[in-house]
C-alpha cells in the first residue's frame, strides 16, 4: 500500500488514496465552500454545554462522549475559529485553536457517518437553537472532498453518478420494474413523453420489496393519475448526498429533474424513502440553481391530497394494534407527519404512537447510510435497541413505515435479535385497501 | 488618581470601547459572508415562518418533553444562575445608580438585604456549573480555554462584587475599584469569547426556528 493510501482507522476506496496534505487542503477548501453567514453563525452560538448528546441515540445508547453531536463538527469548528471568524489571527497566534491534521479528519470519519444517521434529533434540543444536523450535512462535504467518504458511500455514489444506479444488479433495474409489473399484474408506465406526474422508486425497494414498487403503480393506476416511470431517472436514492459529495448529489439529483421536465411533470412523486425527499425536496432546487418547475411531494403526502379531495377512498385495514416509524428525513427535518396519519385514520388503522413520535422519534439507526456501512453494524445495533424498546412498548403488533431504508433497517433488526415484529410499508396497505371508483378521473 | 477613579474612568472607558468595537467586528466578521439564497419552495408562508422563528425564541427556552427527563436539571441549573446573575446585575441599587448614569434613567431595586442572598446563591450555582463542567464527561471534552476563562472573569466579577458590598479584606474604595476592574477586564473578553452567546442567544434560536419552519419540519 502506498504511503499516500496508508490511513488508520479510516474505511476508503482505493480510489480515493491521497497524501494526508492532499486531504486538509480538500477538507479545507470544501469547509471554505461550504461556510457562509449561517453556518458561520451556527459553529460561533455553541456554548459546549453538550445537551445535544441527549437527543443523540448513539450517545444515549453508549453514553460515550465522542458521539456528542456538536463534537462531530469538532475540526471544523476548529478551522473555522482558527482560519475565517473574525478575530481568526488572534486566534492562531496564541495559538488557541489547533491546525486540523489528515489523522484528526480520519479519526472524524467514524465520528461522520458510521455514527450520524443525520437524523436532525440533536438539532430539536440545543438551547441555542443550533441546527447541528446543518452542521454535520456540512462537515461531510468536507470530508468528502478530503478524500474520507466511507468506501460503500462513496463507491454507490461513484456507481450512481455514471449509471444511474447504485451499485451492479443482476438484470437493469428498467427490465426489474417491468418484471415486477408482471409479476404483480399491474401496469408499470414507462418513457410516457407527457404526464402529470413522474415516478422514480427506491432501489431498495426493487431489490429487496418489488411488491411496495407494485402497490405505488397500482395506486396509481387506481387514481388514474397520468404518470410515467423514466428509465433514465428510476432510482430515487441519491448516494451522493449521502457519503457527502455535493457534485455528485447535483448530478444524481439532476438526471431526475431533467427527466421530469422532459415529461413535463407537475409532480416529481418521491416514494416512501426519506432521505430521497430531503434530497429532492429541500436540496434539489440549490443545486439545480433555480426553483424547480414542478412540485415535489411525498408519496404520503400526495396520497393525503387526493384523498382529501376525496379522489382516493380507502377501505377499513384489519391490520390490528399497529405504530408507525416516522422516516427522519422526511417526517422530522421535512415535516411530511400528517399525512401518514391522515392515511392510517381514513384506514382505521389502531395507531399506537411510540413514546417518541413525529418530529421526535428515533432514528431507525439505519439512516445517513449508516445500513450500508459494513463496518458500522455493531454499533448501530446498540443505538437500534432504543427503537425497538419504544415499538415493543407502544403495545402495538404491526409496524408500520414509509422508508425503504427504515423497513430495510428492522429487516435486518428482525434478524440479528430475532426480533418478532415485521415491518411494513404504508403505502402497500394503502394499495391493499383501495376501495375502486368509477375510472380514471 | 486611585484605584477606583482609574477602574471606573480610563479604565472602564477603554474597556467599553474595546467590547463595543469587538463584538461589532465579531458579528460583522461572519454577517458578511456569503448568504445563500434557497430555491426549494417553503411549506408555510412566510409570515407564519417568521412567526414560528420569533416563537422559537420562547419555546427553546426549555427543552421539549420528549427531552426533559435528560436535560432538564442541567438546563434548570443554567437558567438559575442567569436569573441570579442578572437580578444581581439590574436590581442592585448601586448598579441601577451606575448604569443609570450611562442611560440616563433608572428604575427600582431590590433591598440589599434580598440581593445579598441572591448573590450567595449565584455564586453557590456557579460553582456547581463549574464543579458540573469538570465532572460531566461530555462538557469536559467539549471544555476548552473559553469556557474556564469566561468562568473565572465571571466569578471574578460575583466575588468582588460580594467583596465590596460586605466591605471585607480592604477599605471600601479599594474594593470598589477592583470590583469595577474585574467588570472592565470582562467587557474587554466579552467579545473575543463564548460570552457572545449573550448577543447569539435569541436571534440564532429565532432563525433557525423559522428556517426549520419554512420546511414544516420539527421545532
Amino acid at each position: 500500500m502506498s504511503k499516500a493510501a496508508v490511513m488508520p482507522g479510516a474505511n476508503l476506496a482505493p480510489a480515493e488514496a491521497r497524501t494526508p496534505e492532499a486531504r486538509v487542503a480538500g477538507a479545507m477548501t470544501g469547509f471554505a465552500h461550504e461556510i457562509g453567514a449561517l453556518s458561520a453563525f451556527r459553529l460561533e452560538s455553541c456554548i459546549h454545554c453538550g445537551i445535544c448528546a441527549d437527543a443523540c441515540h448513539f450517545y444515549i445508547a453508549t453514553e460515550d462522549p465522542q458521539y456528542t453531536p456538536i463534537w462531530k463538527v469538532e475540526p471544523f469548528k476548529q478551522a473555522y475559529k482558527r482560519e475565517a471568524s473574525a478575530f481568526a489571527p488572534l486566534v492562531r497566534l496564541l495559538g488557541l485553536k489547533r491546525e486540523v491534521k489528515a489523522d484528526q479528519l480520519a479519526q472524524w470519519q467514524h465520528l461522520l457517518f458510521d455514527s450520524c444517521n443525520m437524523c436532525g434529533r440533536c438539532s430539536l434540543i440545543c438551547p441555542m437553537g443550533i441546527d447541528v444536523a446543518a452542521l454535520i450535512e456540512q462537515a461531510r462535504h468536507a470530508m468528502f472532498d478530503a478524500g474520507l467518504a466511507p468506501k460503500e458511500l462513496y463507491e454507490k455514489a461513484a456507481h450512481q453518478r455514471l449509471t444511474g444506479q447504485p451499485e451492479v444488479s443482476t438484470e437493469p433495474y428498467r427490465e426489474q420494474l417491468l418484471a415486477i409489473g408482471a409479476r404483480f399484474k399491474v401496469d408499470m408506465p414507462l418513457d410516457k413523453p407527457e404526464v402529470d406526474v413522474m415516478l422514480c422508486v427506491p432501489r431498495t425497494d426493487i431489490e429487496h420489496y418489488p411488491s411496495a414498487v407494485a402497490a405505488l403503480a397500482k395506486v396509481m393506476q387506481q387514481l388514474g393519475v397520468a404518470c410515467t416511470f423514466r428509465s433514465d431517472a428510476l432510482v430515487a436514492e441519491n448516494y451522493g448526498y449521502y457519503a457527502g459529495g455535493k457534485q455528485w448529489q447535483r448530478e444524481i439529483s439532476l438526471r431526475l429533474i431533467d427527466q421530469a421536465i422532459a415529461c413535463k411533470a407537475k409532480i416529481l412523486l418521491v416514494p416512501e424513502c426519506g432521505h430521497a425527499y430531503a434530497a429532492l425536496r429541500w436540496e434539489a432546487a440549490d443545486l439545480y440553481g433555480q426553483p424547480l418547475p414542478f412540485r415535489v411531494l411525498q408519496v404520503t403526502e400526495f396520497l393525503a391530497e387526493q384523498l382529501a379531495a376525496g379522489h382516493l377512498r380507502l377501505g377499513t385495514a384489519a391490520a390490528g394494534a399497529t405504530t408507525f416509524q416516522d422516516p427522519c428525513e422526511s417526517a422530522r427535518k421535512g415535516g411530511v407527519i400528517d399525512a401518514p396519519r391522515a392515511l392510517m385514520k381514513a384506514m382505521g388503522v389502531d395507531l399506537r404512537e411510540m413514546e417518541d413520535h413525529g418530529g421526535f422519534s428515533f432514528c431507525c439507526g439505519g439512516g445517513g447510510g449508516v445500513l450500508d456501512i459494513e463496518r458500522a453494524a455493531p454499533l448501530r445495533y446498540r443505538t437500534m435497541e432504543i427503537k425497538l424498546r419504544e415499538i415493543d412498548d407502544s403495545g402495538a403488533d404491526h409496524l408500520l413505515t414509509s422508508c425503504s431504508d427504515c423497513r430495510r433497517s428492522f429487516d435486518d433488526a428482525q434478524a440479528h435479535f430475532a426480533w418478532n415484529k415485521k415491518p411494513q410499508s404504508l403505502l402497500e396497505l394503502v394499495a391493499a385497501n383501495l376501495i375502486e371508483t368509477a375510472g380514471p378521473r | 488618581m486611585t484605584l477606583l477613579d482609574f477602574a471606573r474612568g480610563p479604565a472602564l472607558k477603554t474597556a467599553i470601547a474595546i467590547f463595543c468595537l469587538g463584538a461589532t467586528w465579531r458579528i460583522v466578521g461572519f454577517v458578511l459572508l456569503r448568504i445563500r439564497r434557497d430555491h426549494s419552495t417553503p411549506r408555510a408562508s412566510p409570515l407564519k415562518y417568521i412567526a414560528s422563528g420569533l416563537l422559537a425564541i420562547g419555546t427553546r427556552s426549555w427543552p421539549h418533553r420528549e427531552f426533559i427527563g435528560r436535560t432538564g436539571p442541567g438546563e434548570a441549573l443554567g437558567y438559575s444562575y442567569h436569573i441570579g446573575l442578572f437580578a444581581v446585575v439590574l436590581l442592585f441599587t448601586p448598579h441601577i445608580l451606575f448604569l443609570g448614569s450611562l442611560f440616563g434613567f433608572t428604575w427600582p431595586g431590590l433591598p440589599s438585604s434580598v440581593i445579598t442572598v441572591i448573590s450567595a446563591l449565584t455564586i453557590t450555582l456557579f460553582a456547581a456549573v463549574l464543579f458540573r463542567r469538570v465532572t460531566n464527561r461530555v462538557m469536559r471534552m467539549l471544555s476548552n480555554f473559553d469556557d474556564y476563562f469566561s468562568w473565572c472573569i465571571t466569578m471574578l466579577v460575583m466575588v468582588t462584587g460580594i467583596a465590596a458590598t460586605a466591605h471585607i479584606g480592604a477599605p471600601y474604595e479599594t474594593l470598589l475599584g477592583i470590583h469595577i476592574l474585574s467588570v472592565d477586564a470582562l467587557l474587554v473578553w466579552f467579545p473575543f469569547g463564548k460570552l457572545m452567546h449573550a448577543f447569539y442567544i435569541f436571534p440564532s434560536r429565532a432563525l433557525n426556528g423559522a428556517l426549520l419552519a419554512r420546511k414544516g419540519a420539527a421545532s
